[in-house]
């Protein structure tokens, strides 16, 4: 007869290092997924090249007066977009989880319970990294030179990837409120598109009526899109950088928060 | 004996849904207890307390000696779950999804494979382990969400409808996994629309509907209680549907259902059968039909309640 269950050692809370270790664990998962998902590799490499060689090769007779000088002024913008447009990826993600069953699953593990966002949003930052460098990459076959150094190629990085994490909050709290994914695309592209094409990224400020011109110079964008150019082909760095930054924060400290809060409503 | 499981007045409503609404039960470490209801009785909102992943509005739960709120974690340490919809991450493989859930249960990564391959060995699925869930069949996927549940060796497994929309065969190898776990000792909390299945694998069954236990007991003894069989007799004169109502009536003293020219009574003495038809002879009944089966939730329902089960479209 047993009189007494004993249960076996379990720690009541997680250890920092546990919980680096399942955030590692996690984001593995969801970078290794990519093998058997054809779609996201189209997503993380072949679209950004599309909408490379698209602008560049219709707009860049018409807007800079020939390719190579447009590509100067567009690549850095298109860096921009597609880091935009690649933050649907984590709300398309996030819900899938969320709606089949795969938080219940992992909620039901003994493991940090901030793991799979940190997770996602992690391996999010990896894919958003290959992408930034498969641009520049190709860009430079197609004739884009970095004027500056190597210091404005790291910067570049660095900025984008900050840029990033802030920027993902807004797709986390997408991908948690909608109930299904159709939701999340009409979600995200309702605030992708206007976003990202009221900016100076494929023509200049300039050459946009009055009235529009006085949005897009203070578009995060744009700025982001500026701070960019600057660091890859020169001129003030500062100024752009630290608007972009103070955007990244705003961003962060608006959405975060409300993510959070409907996150932890939700599961 | 001690209880692995204790719950005492859990309750949860969903605005004016009362999903549960005092729920009491025990579950003795090392048996099977079944939970059988129908769609929205609230089997799966138990659950996801005794799993950690609902707060209850009101009442306690103790699982493994730990309580669901305030001791969620190690509640989480204890126990393996499998909900009602296989929850893989489908663009994972087989493997892959097992090797994530090892890693995360602090094992190496060489333990960690290790045990993902035994595991999908263990449920067939050795052939299918490096192709991603999402080519898996409902009772593969069923599978391999159940080994996910597994890799940590839980003492404690929740099964949610494991059984839902399996073809018959899925369905048994089902059971004999389950039988298999209860033999190595692993106590198990499994939810079911169907009585049958309960009565296969449960060693306790509470029966539960709108949120509240309605009955609960062995298997034997709720059958003794509502009679585990179902008499159907239909004559081949509707006319004489009414003699044959008294007839049954007089044998199983309880009033039977008429419906579609048939009458139908539950039935708990082996001897109603022989005795109807002794009955009916007499009578100079012609029967077209006349048999005796298991009955169906819906009819235990009848029978304890008084009333059908409703059925709600869509599943909760
Ligand atoms: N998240 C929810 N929001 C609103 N109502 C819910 C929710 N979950 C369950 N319910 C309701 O609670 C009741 C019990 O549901 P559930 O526990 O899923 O039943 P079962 O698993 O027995 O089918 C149902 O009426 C269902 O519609
Ligand atoms: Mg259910």
């Amino acid at each position: 007869m047993t009189t007494l269950s004993v249960p076996s050692a379990v720690a009541s809370r997680v250890s920092p290092l546990t919980s680096l270790k399942n955030t590692a664990t996690l984001a593995w998962r969801s970078l290794v997924s990519i093998k058997h998902n054809p779609f996201e590799i189209i997503d993380l490499s072949i679209q950004p090249l599309m909408f490379l060689l698209l602008f560049t090769y219709t707009l860049g007779g018409a807007i800079a007066g020939s390719t190579d000088k447009y590509l100067a002024f567009a690549l850095p913008g298109i860096l921009v977009q597609n880091t935009i447009f690649a933050t649907m990826n984590i709300a398309l993600l996030l819900n899938n989880d969320l709606t089949k069953g795969v938080f219940d699953r992992l909620r039901s593990l003994p493991i940090s319970r901030w793991s799979p966002l940190a997770g996602r949003i992690l391996a999010d930052t990896v894919k958003q990294a290959w992408s930034v460098a498969l641009l520049l990459g190709f860009g430079m076959i197609l004739g884009f030179r970095v004027q500056t150094s190597f210091w404005g190629v790291l910067g570049t990085f660095g900025l984008m990837l900050v840029f990033c994490l802030c920027i993902a909050w807004v797709a986390v709290l997408v991908g948690v409120v909608a109930s299904a994914e159709d939701k999340v695309q009409i979600f995200m592209f309702s605030f992708m598109f206007p976003l990202t094409f009221t900016s100076n990224i494929f023509a200049p400020t300039s050459s946009m009526p009055g009235w529009l011109q006085s949005w897009v110079k203070i578009n995060p964008v744009t700025i982001l899109a500026d701070a960019v150019r600057a660091m890859l082909n020169g001129g003030d760095v500062a100024t752009p950088v630290l608007q972009s930054l103070g955007w990244a924060a705003a961003i962060l400290v608006i959405f975060a928060p409300l993510a959070v809060w409907r996150f932890k409503r939700r599961v | 004996m001690t209880n692995a499981i204790v719950a005492e007045g859990l309750v949860k409503h969903y605005g004016e849904t009362k999903a549960l609404d005092g729920v009491d039960l025990a579950v003795r470490t090392g048996s099977v207890l079944g939970v059988l209801g129908p769609n929205g009785a609230g089997k799966t909102t138990l659950v996801r307390i005794l799993a950690t992943l609902l707060r209850p509005d009101a009442g306690r739960a103790v699982v493994g000696g730990f309580d669901v709120v305030r001791q969620a974690h190690s509640v989480r340490g204890q126990i393996g779950l499998t909900g009602q919809y296989a929850s893989v991450d489908e663009s994972l493989t087989g493997v892959e999804n097992l090797l994530m859930i090892g890693r995360l249960l602090g094992l190496s990564r060489k333990d960690a494979k290790a045990r993902a391959r035994e595991l999908l060995a263990n449920f067939s699925l050795s052939d299918a382990a490096d192709r991603a869930a999402k080519t898996y069949s409902g009772g593969m996927r069923r599978r391999l969400d159940l080994a996910a549940s597994l890799v940590g060796r839980p003492r404690l497994l929740y099964l949610d409808e494991p059984t839902t929309g399996l073809d018959p065969r899925a369905r048994l190898e089902m059971w004999d996994i389950v039988r298999n776990l209860v033999a190595d000792g692993v106590t198990v909390l499994l939810t079911t629309q169907y009585l049958e299945e309960a009565d296969q694998l449960a060693d306790e069954i509470v029966v539960v509907d709108h949120g509240k236990v309605i009955a609960s007991g062995t298997p034997a003894e709720l059958k003794s209680r509502t009679g585990a069989q179902t008499l159907a007799v239909r004559p081949v004169d509707p006319a004489e549907l009414e003699i044959v109502a008294k007839v049954v009536a007089d044998v199983v003293r309880t009033t039977p259902e008429i419906a579609d020219s048939v009458v139908t009574a539950q039935v708990t003495d082996p001897a109603a059968l022989p005795a109807v038809v002794r009955r009916l002879d007499d009578a100079e009944v012609a029967v077209a039909e006349l048999t005796l089966r298991t009955s169906t939730l819906d009819e235990v329902f009848l029978s304890l309640t008084g009333h059908r089960t409703e059925q709600e479209g869509v599943p909760a």
